[in-house]
């Protein structure tokens, strides 16, 4: 952990979802003597997400921090964290929809409640660093700096959804995963007799059970769901949609506009979500190559670095391009081959190498080849 | 291990000695108190020794008294029973009594957390006459002392068939709790509340009030409640109620202590405020106010230091929510979630509140410190 203190004096704050990797986390670093101290968020209201009647107060996964805690023998805290989970990370899902956007609520949740609100609890109760279940890599090169780079399992990676962790918040973290495939954390937590070893990773968004999301977005923004026309890029109306939270850029199916846009039947693809108009832009695929990203708010690690390669959601592959950094806080990055399907709102992350150097959220793309602003 | 603190006592007391003895001693009898043997009888004996204890505390018959599994569910009955009904009950009630029914109407209470009488008043002369009022004696975070005699003259003086409940959970062993002067009709009490063991409460009803059976199957409780007596947590309820008539007077000596804990957190925190400081209060109880420090974080800190309190009622399992009793008496959000509750009582002692002080000292001048480094 990098303290020049024994493991008992040092005190720990792992952040646990209920999940097995921040339970073998927590776990393990209390088997090695560490002074462990479980956190758990409670981040909304579960009975009113899952719409079961009379579910109080806790999900099953802070009963399986709990009881986790509770067997292993560490303190364990719940913290209330509804409001300003609803505030920095739910409201935000629910207006990025409307802007006609595709967020990922799991990076703003890192970058505010988790590596902001939690971390300072962390201090408050004076731990010397605050662990989680991350697969990511912290690495320490020679002249002492800390960087953040993909795991070692690589399907586990979750580099792409910390990208907004800062140079000082990563100082103070700790991801004693990153180095593991999961089949090791599977291996711990059997032999620790965790309750929950053998639980299922989780696939949803947290507060979107079921990936319906469009349903959470209409009850909390119900006017959300305005109907209107399917577009064709040259200007033929195609059909009617059901609202623009439907749709994401790069979908084909659930369309309902039926046949192809020509002789070959070649399938359909949104291409625009336009918010102020309330239309979706349909085309063929070619039109959604993208070579050009603009980015905003972003988070650098490392600057000056050109010639990296992105991501561009975090199921993708990194593509090389070549970055430029702005003063302001935004960022251009030019690929050197275009990519289809690119989803503002979604983050772009940039690495050298196998380490994250930063990143930013996508506002817009462009085909330099077309010159065609989307 | 550090010396460990508890301060936690409105959200359950340590079972006293004498109890823990009595009642591990008829655990390990064999017994069913329904049975004709003698076995059967022993058992009978140690519960209904116990009704007559539980009775003297409260000053009714011991034929008033039904055996529960708990001052929750002697709320529930008896709110269930009037189902249907007009019902008011305090806004700052136990869950138990605010959750009971979904339609209970709230009588509001003034920012000292006492009932406001003159809502209530007119609560009483408006709309269809209401069939029930519940008013607890004790308020579990502030520790209030509630004037249920007053409020039962007047809702009674108002509408002559009207019935009148009080939770005395929390008054039991705190002050004298006299029935038949209070002129209630049902009372709510816990065991583990005075120095008895979890899981076991009594509800009394005065002559002629109407309990509806609310447990079906044997003919236990006089066929209201049925099922097997949980005999040796009644005996050891038994026991619990006749030392808190018996210890009451040794309670007062929390006073001095609570006065000095509140004297001293407030010249280390003069903008530290007291809620309820100028009402009626047990001497046990004090719900500490610190704006802008939140409980949460000061209940962990304690915590890791072994000092266990509370930040309000300990309901919502285990995790930090603003208190409804203190948003009920008009406290803000930022108030009600950075309220510590320390509540005391027999195996108290002033040590406990000398470390508290020494480690509360601790937490709120590192949180200072972090404030001027952030401004």
């Amino acid at each position: 952990m990098g303290f020049a203190k024994a493991p008992k004096d040092t005190r720990v704050v792992v952040a646990m979802s209920g999940g097995v990797d921040s339970s073998v986390t927590a776990a393990l670093l209390h088997e090695q003597g560490y002074d462990v101290i479980g956190v758990t968020l409670q981040l909304y209201d579960y009975g009113d997400a899952i719409a079961k009647k009379g579910a109080c107060c806790a999900g099953q996964d802070i009963y399986d921090a709990r009881r986790v805690a509770e067997e292993r023998d560490f303190p364990h805290y719940v913290l209330d964290y509804e409001s300003n989970f609803r505030e920095a990370v739910i409201d935000d899902f629910a207006e990025s929809y409307l802007k006609g956007q595709t967020p990922i609520p799991c990076v703003r949740c890192n970058q505010t409640v988790k590596f902001r609100d939690l971390l300072d609890v962390a201090h408050d109760l004076e731990a010397d660093c605050m662990a989680t279940g991350h697969y990511v890599q912290r690495l320490i090169n020679e002249e002492g700096q800390v960087s953040l780079c993909r795991a070692v399992d690589d399907t586990k990676d979750q580099s792409y959804f910390l990208f907004a962790t800062t140079q000082e918040q990563l100082e103070f973290l700790r991801f004693p995963l990153g180095g593991w495939d999961k089949d090791i954390t599977r291996q711990h937590a059997q032999r620790l007799g965790l309750m929950n070893a053998d639980k299922p990773d989780s696939q949803d968004i947290c507060f979107v059970p079921g990936g319906d999301y469009a349903k959470v977005v209409k009850k909390l923004r119900p006017e959300a769901e305005r109907p209107g026309d399917i577009v064709h890029m040259d200007g033929r109306i195609l059909g009617q949609h059901k609202g623009i939270i439907h749709y994401t850029i790069g979908q084909r199916r659930g369309l309902g506009i039926g046949g192809g846009h020509d002789e070959n039947n070649d399938p359909f693809y949104v291409v625009t979500l336009e918010p102020d108009t309330n239309r979706v832009i349909v085309g063929p695929k070619e039109a959604l190559a993208r070579d050009v990203i603009y980015m905003k708010d972003c988070n650098w690690l490392t600057r000056g670095c050109t010639d990296i390669s992105v991501k561009l959601r975090s199921v993708s592959k990194p593509e090389k391009a070549t970055l430029y950094q702005k003063e302001d806080g935004s960022a251009e990055i030019h690929l050197h081959e275009p990519q289809y399907g690119i989803a503002p709102g979604q983050a772009a992350v940039c690495y050298e190498g196998t380490c994250v150097i930063g990143g930013g959220w996508i506002t817009e793309t462009k085909n330099k080849h077309y010159a065609q602003a989307a | 291990m550090k010396n460990t603190v508890y301060l936690d006592y409105n959200a359950t007391t340590p079972i006293k000695p004498a109890v823990v003895e009595l009642a591990c001693e008829i655990m390990s009898a064999v017994g069913n108190a329904s049975s004709v043997h003698s076995h059967g009888r022993h058992a009978r004996k140690h519960v209904e020794g116990a009704r007559q204890q539980v009775a003297n505390l409260a000053g009714v018959t011991p034929g008033q008294v039904i055996f529960t599994g708990g001052a929750t569910e002697s709320n529930n009955a008896v709110l269930k029973h009037f189902t249907g009904k007009r019902i008011l009950v305090s806004a700052i009630e136990h869950p138990s009594i605010r959750n009971a029914l979904p339609d209970v109407e709230f009588i509001p209470v003034t920012p000292d957390g006492l009932l406001d009488m003159d809502a209530f008043e007119k609560m009483l002369d408006e709309g269809t006459p209401p069939a029930l009022i519940s008013v607890m004696m004790v308020n579990n975070e502030t520790g209030v002392i509630q004037p249920v005699a007053e409020i039962t003259r007047m809702a009674k003086a108002k509408h002559k068939d009207i019935f009148v409940h009080t939770d005395a959970v929390q008054a039991a062993g705190r002050i004298k709790i006299d029935f038949p002067a209070l002129n209630v009709d049902y009372m709510s009490l816990s065991a583990h509340k005075m120095g008895g063991p979890q899981g076991v409460g009594a509800l009394i009803a005065a002559p002629g009030a109407p309990v509806t059976k609310f447990i079906h199957g044997g003919g236990q409780e006089k066929r209201q409640r049925a099922g097997t007596e949980n005999v040796a947590g009644i005996a050891g309820f038994g026991l619990a109620a006749e030392l808190a008539v018996s210890d009451m007077e040794n309670y007062q000596r929390l006073l001095p202590w609570r006065e000095k804990l509140e004297a001293e957190i407030k010249r280390i925190a003069p903008e530290m405020k007291v809620f309820s400081q100028n009402a009626p209060r047990v001497a046990s109880t004090t719900a500490l106010c610190l704006a802008g420090l939140p409980a949460q974080t000061q209940l962990m800190s304690l915590d890791l230091e072994n000092i266990a309190v509370s930040s309000g009622s300990a309901c919502s399992s285990g995790t930090f929510k603003p208190s409804p009793i203190l948003l009920a008496m008009g406290a803000g959000d930022e108030d009600a979630t950075s309220t510590l509750r320390i509540s005391m009582g027999w195996a108290t002692e002033e040590t406990d509140i000398d470390r508290f002080i020494e480690v509360w000292t601790k937490i709120y001048e590192r949180a200072c410190e972090k404030t001027k480094q952030s401004a």
